[in-house]
């Protein structure tokens, strides 16, 4: 519980009482999903999906192009709205608009394929804007609390730069600062480094492995097997809108169960 | 020659040319002043989450861009002045320069509207979706990150509506404001037609003189201001 208070943003009272050990004990369910459903016109991409992730849970989501893995991120967000179903985080279920929902998206942390750093705004300033205008926060804690983001994912020394001037690499470090600066009790990533150069996707890895360790919550989509190997509790295999297998990593990229995920896997594994 | 310099020069003395011009940029300001606040109220409606205010904005920009200034520049006199009876100055002059003012603003806005949403589409989607997934509503996600994004996109489009508001601004006649510049120039050409030439040459330079440096100056902000991807 010590780990997981000032380093990865969670706040010690979401601690249910007698908590777990640190390590990879897991906590209470924190994101619960059940019979969602979700169409984009006559394409059924979510199909009655149910999934707990657990408080300290890292989760990795696998599967081929089009499954759904980008609309089920999106959809715990809200980014997309659901058809039916339910999603909730920490118990409370995503209210439809307003206020309360963008209280809600606060406490989700969420990092985009693309990055998606404010353009205008120096790095400094992307991780200060959320605290300072959603959490109320003063500007000298602000950036206190940025600066100490951006040095644990290691780009403190670029803070006064503009996002344009910065490699994809470090540019995906500073999101994922800026979505911990809101200190959220999950963190999605939607392939967080498939639109990077070779070179730097293991410096985001790494980052994002830091950030297992430390006990945060994670929903990670990503074809990346080392991370998952290294720092996922669990894998989700989905395709064409279904969750069809889910295991413990070793298991699942050794002895997958399901003809669609062993197809999948000999797909990745040749390239 | 000497008699046809000081009739130019007695012509400068009688009217007030520069004092036209005045009027002019003083209705192009003001103008573009509420234009700006109007259009960007309106861009925020049509860009808002809630379809009743899309709409409201939609159906605006479509009345406002596609009815002729002249009408609503006489509209604002015979419809607003004479027949609703509001008054927004105490004297003629100053009602009707406001009344112009109104006019002017109103039918710009819907091109301030236009401008900023094609500034608005120079902003990728990443952008709002990565401001609502840090928990901003809207209204601070538009304030904070969307528009300060779209208006330097629009800063091309946003000059060009300024320097049509400033040709336009000499429709402000239809709404009795005579001591602008195209009212200037027809009592000058009609008492003095043998300087039509010299008269005409002298309002059209004028306006060249007024119009190019907004665009100059339009070119090189958009540049500077230009958001690096
Ligand atoms: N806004 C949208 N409108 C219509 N169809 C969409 C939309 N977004 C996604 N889709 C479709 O929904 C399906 C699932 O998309 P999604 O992006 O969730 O897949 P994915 O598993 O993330 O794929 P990828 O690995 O390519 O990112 C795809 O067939 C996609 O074309
Ligand atoms: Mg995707």
């Amino acid at each position: 519980m010590d780990q997981t208070t000032s380093t990865t943003g969670q706040p010690a009272a979401d601690e249910p009482a007698g908590a777990p050990t640190p390590g990879r004990a897991l906590g209470a369910p924190l994101v619960e999903l059940k019979h969602v459903n979700k169409h984009f016109g006559a394409l059924h991409v979510l199909q009655d999906i149910d999934l707990t992730v657990r408080r300290g849970e890292v989760l990795v989501v696998i599967g081929p192009s089009g499954s759904g893995k980008s609309t089920l991120c999106r959809a715990i967000n809200r980014l997309e709205t659901i058809d039916d179903g339910t999603i909730t985080v920490d118990g409370k279920e995503l209210p439809a608009e307003g206020k309360a929902l963008a209280e809600l998206r606060a406490e989700v942390g969420m990092v985009f394929q693309s990055f998606n750093l404010f353009a205008h705004k120096t790095v400094l300033d992307n991780v200060t804007l959320g605290p300072r205008k959603v959490r109320g926060m003063n500007k000298k804690d602000a950036e206190e609390l940025a600066r100490s983001l951006l040095d644990r994912v290691g780009v403190g020394n670029q803070a006064e730069k503009m996002p344009a001037q910065l490699s994809g690499g470090q540019q995906q470090r500073v999101a994922i600062a800026r979505a911990l600066a809101m200190r959220p009790k999950v963190m999605l990533f939607d392939e967080p480094t498939s639109a990077l150069d070779p070179e730097m996707v293991n410096e985001v890895l790494d980052a994002m492995v830091a950030l297992a360790q430390e006990g945060m919550t994670m929903i990670v989509v990503t074809h990346e097997m080392g991370f998952a190997r290294k720092a996922a509790d669990r894998v989700v295999f989905m395709a064409d809108g279904q969750i069809v297998e889910e295991a413990p990593p070793e298991e699942f990229f050794t002895a997958p169960r399901s003809e669609r995920a062993r197809d999948f896997l000999s797909k990745i594994l040749t390239h | 020659m000497n008699d046809y310099l000081s009739g130019l020069s007695a012509l400068w003395e009688q009217y007030d040319v520069l004092g036209a011009f005045w009027t002019n940029i003083q209705l192009t300001f003001w103008g573009a002043l509420f234009a700006l606040v109007l259009g960007t109220l309106l861009a925020l409606m049509r860009i808002s989450p809630i379809p009743s205010l899309q709409w409201v904005g939609t159906l605006y920009v479509n009345v406002f861009r596609n009815t002729p200034l002249t009408i609503i520049m006489t509209f604002m006199v015979m419809g607003v002045w004479t027949a609703l009876q509001i008054n927004l100055g105490s004297d003629f002059s100053t009602n009707f320069f406001r009344l112009a003012v109104v006019g002017l603003a109103v039918y710009h806005a819907a091109f301030v509207c236009e401008s900023i949403r094609s500034g608005v589409n120079t902003v990728p989607i990443g952008q709002a979706e990565a401001a609502r997934a840090i928990g901003l509503s809207f209204l601070p996600a538009a304030r904070l990150i969307i528009l300060p994004q779209a208006f330097r996109g629009a800063i091309a489009p946003l000059g060009n509506t300024l320097i049509a508001l400033l040709k336009n601004s000499t429709v402000a006649a239809a709404a009795s404001v005579s001591w602008e510049t195209s009212s200037t120039m027809k009592t000058m050409l009609e008492f003095n037609a043998n300087y039509r030439w010299e008269i005409f040459g002298m309002f059209a330079i004028g306006f060249v003189v007024l119009v190019i440096p907004i665009g100059l100056a339009t070119t090189w902000l958009s540049r500077r201001l230009a958001v690096k991807r």
